[in-house]
C-alpha cells in the first residue's frame, strides 16, 4: 500500500512562522493587489511589499525596464507614495487575507529609515521589516549602506534601536566579499538576511546608439543570475547564524529547492512573477511535490542540507 | 478578469514589409474592448517577458482576436514564424480601453501613425456600431405613432452616407504600404498621408487634416511620441478632447513593477507621485492629463 506522506511546507525566520517558504521579492509584486487578481494571496507564505519611504518617490525617468538574454534590467528607482498612503491603503488591503506581511523599507539617510521603521512598528500586522540597503538605482541612500560593512554595521545597530519587529537587511551582490557583509550585518544585531537584490547591469541599444535604460544602469534580475544567488546565499549561509531569505532567478520549485539547500529559510519569486502571474503558488505546489517524492517531513529538514 | 492562457494560431499573413496580420483563437477575446492589449509570449526562454501588442479586430463571435504588429526584436521575430495551429501563451485583456461613449454623436478623427493604426480598427469598428444603435434609437422615437417600415428604404441610404463621413481615419503610413487601409474603409472615411507622398498626402497626419480642411469634435490616436505631441498640441488649440494611447518599455503588464510610467498633470490615485501606470491606469489618457 502506497505511504501518504504529508510534508509540512512551515517554515521560520526570526521567530516569524510562514505557513510555507515561499515569498514575493520586493518590488516585482507591488501590495499584492494587481497580483491578487491571478493568484490566491491567501496561499503564499508572505507578500513582501514594494519597498516603502518616509515621503513620496517619484522615481527615475523612463525607460525603466529592458529585457536581457534570460532576464531583465530595472530601474525603477524606488517610486512609492510614501509611507502614509501605505499605511492607509496597502496594510488594510494585505490584512484581509491570511498571509505573513514584510514590509521592504528604503531611505535616503538613516534618519529616513528610522521614521518609516518607527511608523511601521504601530502596526501589529507587519510581521517582519526588510531593510534595503541595496537599490543600486537611486542616488541617495540605499545601496551606500549596503556595500560598505562599517555603513551597513552602523544602519543595521540603528534600526535595531527602533524597530519594534524583528529586522531582515536585504544585502546586495554588488560587493567583493557578501560573508563579510552578512557578519556585519549579524553582529549589528540583524535578526535575518535577504539576498541577493538585483546585480546591476548596463544594455546599449546599438540601433539608436543610446543607454536602453535612462538611468543607464539598472539592477538585473530573472533567471540568468540564480547561480550567482544560490553561491551567495550559499556563502552568506556560511557565515552567519542567523536565517536567510534567498532570492534570484527562482522561476520553479527546483529553482526554490536549490536555495533551500544552498542555506535559505524561505525564498522569494521575482522577476518570474511578471512572465508568469502564477509561478509564486506553482513554486509552492512543486516544493510539496519534492518533498513528497525524496520523502522530505519538514523544510527544515532542507535549509542548508548541503554544505 | 486578468489570465494568462493558450490561444492558437488562426492564421498569419504578412500584410506589409516586416508587418504581420495574426488571428488568434482565446478566451481573451470575450472580454476584449478597442484600445486594450494582450501580452504575447516568446517561446524562447532566453525572452521572458510578454510583448505588449494592441488588439486590432475582435472577431463576431467573440472567439479570435487579431493582432496586427511589426517585427521589432527577436520576440515579434518569432511571433512572425508561427503558422496555423501554434499554441501561444498570452496574458490580457490589459489596460483601459478608448472611451468609445465619447465619440457619441460626434465628429471623430481617428488618427494612427504606422504601427499605431492597427488599434484603431476595432476602435472604427465600435463607433459605428455605437451610431447605428443610435440612429436605430432614434428611429424608433420617430416612427411612434407612424406605421413600421414606412418610407425607410430611401432615408436610411443617405443617412448612412452621412454618418460615415463623421468618423475620419486619418492614417499615417511610410510609404504605399497602406496596410488596414480597406478595413478601416468599412467603417470610416480613411484619409491617408503618407512620408513619401506615394499615396495622399505627403507628409503626417497633422498635413493630412490641413490639406483636407478636416474637422472633429473628439480624437482618438495611436502612434509614435512625436505625432502624439502634435495632435495634444492641436487639440488644446481647437479645445477639444484627444484620447491618446500611450506605449512605453514593459515589464510585468499589469501594474506591479511600475516601470511603464507616465508625467501625470493632477496627482494619481494610485502613485501620489504623478506617474500613472500606463499598462493599467491607460494605455489611453486624455492628452491634456499627461505630459508627453
Amino acid at each position: 500500500m502506497a505511504e501518504v506522506w504529508n510534508p509540512d511546507l512551515s517554515t521560520e525566520i526570526a521567530g516569524v512562522k510562514f505557513k510555507n517558504p515561499v515569498m514575493t521579492a520586493s518590488g516585482t509584486f507591488g501590495s499584492g493587489m494587481e497580483y491578487g487578481e491571478f493568484v490566491d494571496l491567501n496561499r503564499l507564505g508572505a507578500v513582501v511589499t514594494k519597498g516603502v519611504s518616509n515621503m513620496p518617490w517619484p522615481g527615475n525617468p523612463t525607460p525603466r525596464v529592458a529585457e536581457v538574454y534570460g532576464g531583465m534590467l530595472n530601474a525603477i528607482g524606488l517610486q512609492n507614495p510614501g509611507i502614509d498612503v501605505f499605511l492607509e491603503r496597502d496594510i488594510p488591503f494585505l490584512k484581509q487575507y491570511d498571509t505573513k506581511i514584510i514590509v521592504n523599507v528604503c531611505g535616503k539617510s538613516v534618519k529616513d529609515y528610522v521614521e518609516v521603521v518607527e511608523r511601521l512598528g504601530e502596526e501589529s500586522a507587519v510581521a517582519l521589516l526588510e531593510i534595503n540597503v541595496s537599490c543600486p538605482n537611486v542616488k541617495e541612500g540605499a545601496i551606500a549602506f549596503g556595500q560598505k560593512t562599517d555603513a551597513l554595521y552602523e544602519i543595521t545597530s540603528e534600526l535595531k534601536k527602533h524597530a519594534r519587529q524583528p529586522i531582515m537587511m536585504k544585502l546586495s551582490p554588488n560587493v567583493t566579499d557578501i560573508g563579510e557583509m552578512a557578519r556585519a550585518a549579524e553582529a549589528a544585531g540583524a535578526d535575518a538576511l535577504s539576498l541577493i537584490n538585483t546585480i546591476t547591469g548596463m544594455k546599449i541599444d546599438i540601433h539608436r546608439r543610446k543607454f536602453a535604460l535612462a538611468n543607464k544602469t539598472g539592477g538585473m534580475s530573472g533567471p540568468a543570475i540564480k547561480p550567482i544567488a544560490v553561491r551567495m546565499v550559499y556563502q552568506a549561509a556560511q557565515a552567519v547564524k542567523i536565517p536567510i531569505l534567498g532570492m534570484g532567478g527562482i522561476a520553479t520549485a527546483e529553482d526554490a529547492v536549490e536555495f533551500l539547500l544552498a542555506g535559505a529559510s524561505a525564498v522569494s519569486v521575482g522577476a518570474m512573477n511578471f512572465v508568469d502571474p502564477y509561478a509564486t503558488v506553482e513554486v509552492i505546489d512543486g516544493i510539496e511535490e519534492y518533498m513528497r517524492k525524496y520523502h522530505v517531513g519538514k523544510i527544515s529538514d532542507l535549509i542548508g542540507a548541503v554544505r | 478578469m486578468k489570465q494568462k492562457t493558450t490561444g492558437i494560431v488562426l492564421s498569419q499573413r504578412e500584410i506589409a514589409p516586416a508587418v504581420f496580420d495574426l488571428w488568434l483563437e482565446t478566451a481573451l477575446a470575450r472580454e476584449a474592448r478597442p484600445g486594450q492589449f494582450i501580452g504575447v509570449y516568446p517561446k524562447d526562454r532566453s525572452t521572458l517577458l510578454p510583448r505588449p501588442i494592441s488588439i486590432c479586430e475582435v472577431r463576431e463571435d467573440r472567439k479570435a482576436l487579431r493582432i496586427v504588429y511589426r517585427v521589432a526584436g527577436q520576440g515579434t521575430r518569432e511571433f512572425s514564424a508561427y503558422r496555423e495551429g501554434e499554441r501561444v501563451e498570452l496574458l490580457g485583456v490589459l489596460g483601459n480601453g478608448f472611451p468609445v461613449e465619447q465619440g457619441k454623436g460626434k465628429r471623430v478623427f481617428l488618427m494612427g501613425g504606422g504601427i499605431g493604426i492597427p488599434p484603431m480598427l476595432e476602435l472604427a469598428k465600435a463607433l459605428k456600431e455605437q451610431k447605428e444603435e443610435q440612429r436605430d434609437i432614434q428611429k424608433a422615437g420617430q416612427g411612434q405613432g407612424q406605421e413600421q417600415g414606412q418610407g425607410s428604404g430611401e432615408g436610411l441610404g443617405a443617412e448612412k452616407e452621412n454618418d460615415n463621413g463623421v468618423i475620419s481615419s486619418i492614417m499615417g503610413y511610410r510609404d504605399s504600404q497602406t496596410f488596414l487601409k480597406e478595413d478601416l474603409e468599412r467603417y470610416s472615411r480613411v484619409v491617408i498621408a503618407t512620408e513619401d507622398g506615394s499615396v495622399g498626402t505627403k507628409g503626417n497626419v497633422m498635413d493630412a487634416i490641413r490639406e483636407n480642411g478636416l474637422e472633429a469634435d473628439v480624437i482618438f490616436a495611436c502612434g509614435p511620441m512625436p505625432m502624439l505631441r502634435a495632435i495634444k498640441a492641436y487639440a488644446a488649440e481647437k479645445g477639444i478632447p484627444a484620447y491618446i494611447s500611450l506605449e512605453e518599455h514593459m515589464a510585468c503588464g499589469v501594474g506591479a513593477c511600475l516601470g511603464c510610467v507616465v508625467k501625470t498633470r493632477e496627482k494619481d490615485p494610485h502613485s501620489h507621485v504623478n506617474n500613472a501606470r500606463i499598462c493599467t491606469d491607460g494605455p489611453v489618457f486624455e492628452a491634456g492629463e499627461v505630459e508627453i
